[in-house]
């Protein structure tokens, strides 16, 4: 089967690979019809996870139908048409029985500091992913959920990962009723925190980038403001201003490592990767929250450490909330919104790429080119 | 450290506050306390472990259900078994995972000529597409690879003659 191979820092290719097995009698096999590249994909891209091994397949997001199952595996049968949420998870132990299903107990040998995610390094369990044509998938009666008749495949690719996580964001924020929410990124995620703000409330949102395309799709997909940070001597000093000097309500940190912005940051956390990513964007979200407000990060950043003020969130008494979206959690609530035409996720699909040209792909997305906001993967399997 | 929380009845007035609502995580955990009995759950059955896989140190067991896509080999491999023998806490576990990293990327490059490939490095960085929609950038990179490369051929170059002159001094 053909599946992209990652081969070092920006190098990625298309290569022929063997084709997945049932290793578990609670897997199955899913021949991927679409699949995404995500932001937090050009982490691994850029080299900037640790153990990221070279050979490794990239790919959380994705859709497919079900080729093989395991012995045990009870709710899904061959053909069905599935979304898979990008977390692993088993659904047995205490986390997952607590609906943390980003942060399942068994899905991820190689560290604790995170649960186990699809084609996401060794770090986050050394799985395959699904930038391929075919795709293991464990726990396959925990995650994987059938796509509702009628539903638009783009529209379900992007329930994976992109419409819970910024749900998330939004969800984590705590957001009340006429709250001023400032999202930091208009990338996927950004865009869509800023548009699910409004279903928790918000007042006011505010949305910074520095890529222009971006902000102007953000303000029409989600009816917001958005300013161009490079355009403004500081952002922090913005959101004071235009808060009446108070800051938000919450702060939204849609960026994670790759941030730019900040010299010190690039520099320590992108190119000499002395700390685990740029934290600039969450820097600024520490600094432009009010006292007592709340941060939200989603965003994602290595292993190791980060400069952030960290002396702020004590001073001015600011409640940190972070995870890895929970998606089996929140599918159910997400369909009913996607079905309901109040979240249109196919909208940021810009670019719908052959699985065969992902080397161009990765370097589109990465770079920003030609208006990209999200690309979409398409195996030659898929049209089978 | 160990666990003992279980009967705080001699302690005056302990949970007389306790207010469930006020919880941080709400609703983004429906709160059981499971994980206070430990690791206790009904664990679903184990992958066949018939590769090598690098576990965490801060957990007892390979998880029931693990990733196969590459395991550790060479002197990378090497680096990562050695890495896995520190913390998730330590620098000594994530750093040289990151030089196992850089190490394996050379071994990939060896692997492919191996096979009889050579990496087309143009293509696999995308540049065909750099080239159609920002072909300044792809010309700006090739100017300062281009002047990196002059600079380093100028470099052994002079070295060459400032050793051949010295050389004919000592031969005088």
């Amino acid at each position: 089967m053909l599946a992209m191979n990652y081969r070092g820092p920006q190098r990625v290719r298309i290569d022929h690979k063997p084709m997945p097995e049932i290793l578990h009698p609670q897997d199955a096999i899913v021949r991927v019809t679409r699949s995404c590249i995500c932001g937090s994909d050009l982490h691994l891209y850029n080299g900037n996870v640790p153990d990221t091994r070279v050979g490794s397949t990239f790919g959380h997001e994705f859709i497919g139908v079900v080729e093989e199952i395991g012995s045990d595996v009870q709710k899904l049968k061959v053909g069905d048409n599935v979304l898979v949420p990008f977390n692993i998870a088993c659904g047995k132990c205490a986390f997952c029985k607590q609906e943390l299903y980003g942060n399942c107990h068994e899905a991820n040998s190689q560290a604790t500091a995170v649960g186990g995610i699809f084609g996401y390094s060794h770090t986050a369990g050394g799985y395959d992913g699904g930038q391929a044509e075919y795709v293991r998938v464990p726990y396959a009666d925990v995650g994987p959920t059938v796509i509702p008749e009628g539903m638009d495949p783009d529209d379900a690719v992007l329930l994976t990962d992109v419409v819970p996580t910024g749900y998330q964001a939004a969800e984590m924020g705590g957001i009340q009723k006429g709250d001023t929410v400032v999202v930091f990124g208009a990338g996927p995620i950004g865009i869509m925190a800023a548009k699910c703000a409004w279903l928790f409330g918000a007042g006011r949102v505010i949305v910074f980038d520095q890529v222009e395309y971006r902000l102007e799709f953000v303000r029409n997909y989600a009816q917001c403001e958005a300013y161009n940070f490079r355009s403004i001597e500081d952002p922090v000093v913005f959101v004071k201003k235009t808060t009446d000097w108070m800051g938000a309500d919450v702060c939204i940190d849609a960026v994670g490592a790759e941030a730019a912005g900040n010299a010190m940051q690039t520099f320590t956390g992108r190119k000499t990767l002395l700390q685990a990513g740029s934290a600039t964007a969450l820097h600024w979200a520490i600094n432009s929250v009010k006292k007592g407000g709340i941060v939200s990060i989603v965003g994602v950043y290595g292993p190791t450490d980060n400069l952030v003020p960290i002396g702020n969130v004590v001073n001015k008494g600011i409640t940190i909330r972070a995870n890895q979206a929970s998606v089996k959690r929140l599918l159910p609530k997400l369909i009913g919104h996607v079905q309901s035409g109040v979240l249109n996720p196919k909208a940021l699909i810009t670019h719908r790429v052959p699985l065969e040209e992902i080397s161009d792909a990765y370097r589109i997305f990465s770079d920003k080119l030609d208006n990209c906001i999200k690309p979409v993967l398409i195996p030659p399997s898929a049209k089978v | 450290m160990e666990n003992n929380a279980k009967d705080y009845s001699h302690i005056n007035g302990w949970g007389i506050d306790i207010d469930p609502k006020n919880d941080p995580t709400y609703p983004i955990k429906r709160r059981t306390d499971e994980e206070k009995d430990g690791y206790s759950w009904e664990r679903p059955p184990q992958q066949p472990i018939n590769i090598e896989v690098l576990h965490s140190i801060e957990r007892p067991n390979i998880t029931a259900v693990f990733g196969t896509s590459v395991p550790p080999s060479g002197l990378s491999g090497q680096i990562r078994r050695l890495a896995f023998k520190e913390s998730e806490n330590s620098y000594g576990h994530w750093l040289p995972l990151l030089l196992a990293d850089r190490i394996n990327v050379v071994e990939g490059v060896i692997d492919d000529l191996k096979d009889g490939r050579i990496p087309n490095f143009f293509a696999e960085k995308g540049m065909k597409a750099e080239w159609k929609h920002n072909p300044a950038s792809v010309v700006q990179k090739l100017a300062v690879g281009a002047a990196v490369a002059g600079a380093v051929i100028l470099l052994f170059a002079g070295e060459k003659k400032r050793r051949s002159w010295f050389y004919r001094l000592m031969e005088a």
